[in-house]
């Protein structure tokens, strides 16, 4: 007797609980970032955003899709090598001279035909952005990525077209050449 | 000739009237479900995702029809329509306002009661004819459980009978308001032909039917399969019971036949204990209010707006309480509310024998 009477005590707290979420619902809680003054004041009311008509602000600091300013890169390759699951893939040439200057300063002197990011593997940790000299990779704000094939997800950032790229590794070749036959015929006078 | 036009009309008509609810109130229960849980529900199909349950029966229609291989095809094949029919002639002699009954009869009671114990079977056929364990467990346990929760049930519509005299529907609502043919009296003392409204409804003729009222309507719960007595079609343990094996429209009438049968239960409480189609307002002195709502229309609108009522407050429960365990269950059925149904029933034979 004790324990139905509980039961039906306990069965109505619930159902009042409900009742004052249910009344509750008549308002939403607004779309705030969490930066916001008044962020966790919001404690009730229907928590639901409403994705693609309304979206949450982004903290400046998210590390969402990953960006490379390809003309500032010195094709150094740390990002590569520090990446934690191999998701970059960097190629790189020789120049004969120095190419340029990136918008900090630093000169450049190796080409880029591929610099692909995939984006499938990155786990968003953002050591690259770290550790980028010229800070060429950065995080964008920019989340939501859908694409219809995984491949789509392999961005790549290099600009030089195949031509482009197999006349400069033949201009690279041709000058290794040259210093080749400079050194040989270095060596072959110092035997004399 | 006109006679059976009629008869077709009048079964086309809660057919429709079936389906539309139905429809409607899958959308209101998802909103329901929704704000209790501060979601905001369906959205985007229509302006607030009102063409939802539109858009889900579409898509219901056009599906395949799938029978197992093992499945026992006539008993798989023919247990949704027994389901559904069970249902459907429940409603037929449910009175909807004075004058306005699709079949009057004078065991109308009885014959609700019979008929929709009769989708027990229907249930017990669709889960042994799929041939799948699941199936089968939920069948059994929708049955187990339709049969013990009648018992209450039943005691406490015979106490409400006892109250009433008749077990004509439509007398019994005709006994619960301004209308009365015979004398009708709020707690047995105050004499209310005159008056109506919500004084003379039969839980405040009687008051101990309002405790008869609560035990029918968790007695109801069960008998539709509602949690928190859903274990006939828990998800998270028989995927989806009974109907798991069911697709396209075959399924679609087990679904029609849960949201009919939440309606039918309700409005049958409704005519039993809470005035039927009768207006709740009394007459006060020279403002006849009674007078004034009561009439075909009126008592359409009063019977639809207690029933679903009723369904909504089915909704809040399932989205409050918890599935209950099968012992659970059992003894509440058992050790709680038989016997409190026994006391309603003594009750209103002493209430008939000492006041009357």
């Amino acid at each position: 007797m004790k324990t139905a009477l509980n039961g039906f005590l306990t069965a109505w707290k619930g159902l009042s609980l409900t009742m004052r979420h249910f009344l509750g619902a008549r308002k939403s809680k607004k779309v705030k970032g969490i930066k916001e003054a008044d962020y966790f004041e919001q404690q009730n009311g229907i928590a639901t955003v409403q994705y693609p008509h309304q979206k949450l602000p982004v903290p400046e600091v998210g590390r969402y899709q990953l960006n490379v300013e390809i003309d500032d890169c010195i094709v150094c390759d740390l990002c590569a090598k520090i990446c934690p699951v191999n998701c970059i893939e960097i190629e790189a040439i020789k120049s004969t001279e120095a190419i340029g200057k990136t918008s900090d300063g630093s000169v450049k002197r190796l080409y880029a035909p591929k610099f692909d990011i995939d984006m499938a593997k990155c786990m968003y940790c953002g050591l690259c952005t770290t550790v980028c000299p010229t800070e060429c990779i950065v995080m964008t704000p920019e989340y939501d990525r859908s694409v219809t094939h995984i491949s789509d997800l392999n961005y790549k950032f290099a600009t030089m077209t195949e031509e482009e790229a197999q006349q400069k590794k033949e201009e690279l070749e041709k000058l290794q050449a040259e210093r080749q036959a400079a050194k040989l015929a270095a060596m072959n006078k110092a035997e004399d | 000739m006109n006679f059976y036009l009629l008869y077709f009309l009048v079964a086309a008509s809660i057919f429709s009237f079936i389906a539309v609810f139905s429809l409607l109130s899958v959308y209101a229960e998802r909103k329901i479900s929704a704000f209790i849980q501060d979601r905001l529900g369906p959205m985007e199909v229509g302006k607030y995702g009102l063409l939802q349950t539109f858009a889900d029966i579409l898509k219901l229609i056009q599906k395949e029809f799938i029978v197992p291989t093992v499945a026992d095809k006539v008993l798989f094949t023919v247990a949704p329509v027994i389901i559904f029919i069970a249902v459907f002639l429940g409603f037929v002699a449910l009175p909807w306002a004075p004058d306005l009954v699709p079949a009057s009869m004078n065991i109308g009671v009885f014959y609700v009661f019979a008929i929709i114990s009769v989708e027990a079977l229907g249930i017990l056929m669709a889960g042994w004819g799929s041939n799948n364990k699941y199936s089968l467990f939920g069948a059994v346990r929708s049955v187990a459980q339709m049969v013990s929760y009648e018992i209450p049930a039943g005691f406490a519509i015979i106490s409400a009978v006892m109250i009433a005299q008749s077990l004509d529907l439509q007398v019994i609502n005709y006994n619960q308001g301004i209308l009365a043919t015979q004398e009708i009296k709020f707690l047995g003392f105050l004499e209310v032909n005159k008056i109506g409204g919500i004084l003379a409804w039969n839980v405040f003729q009687a008051p101990h039917l309002i405790i008869a009222y609560i035990i029918y309507f968790i007695a109801s719960l069960a008998e539709c399969n509602r949690a928190p007595f859903d274990i006939p079609e828990a998800e998270s343990e028989l995927i989806g019971g009974f109907h798991t094996e069911y697709t396209g429209l075959r399924f679609a009438f087990v679904f029609l036949a849960e949201y009919a049968m939440m309606f039918l239960v309700a409005m049958f409480g409704v005519t039993l204990f809470l005035g039927g189609w009768n207006t709740p307002f009394p007459n006060i002195g020279s403002f006849k209010l009674a007078d004034y709502t009561t009439g075909i229309y009126w008592g359409i609108f009063w019977v639809m707006g207690k029933s679903l009522l009723i369904v909504a407050i089915q909704m809040w429960i399932r989205w409050t309480l918890p599935r209950m365990r099968v012992d659970q269950l059992m003894s509440l059925c058992w050790k709680v509310l038989t016997p409190l149904a026994f006391a309603c029933l003594v009750a209103s034979g002493l209430w008939r024998l000492l006041l009357f």
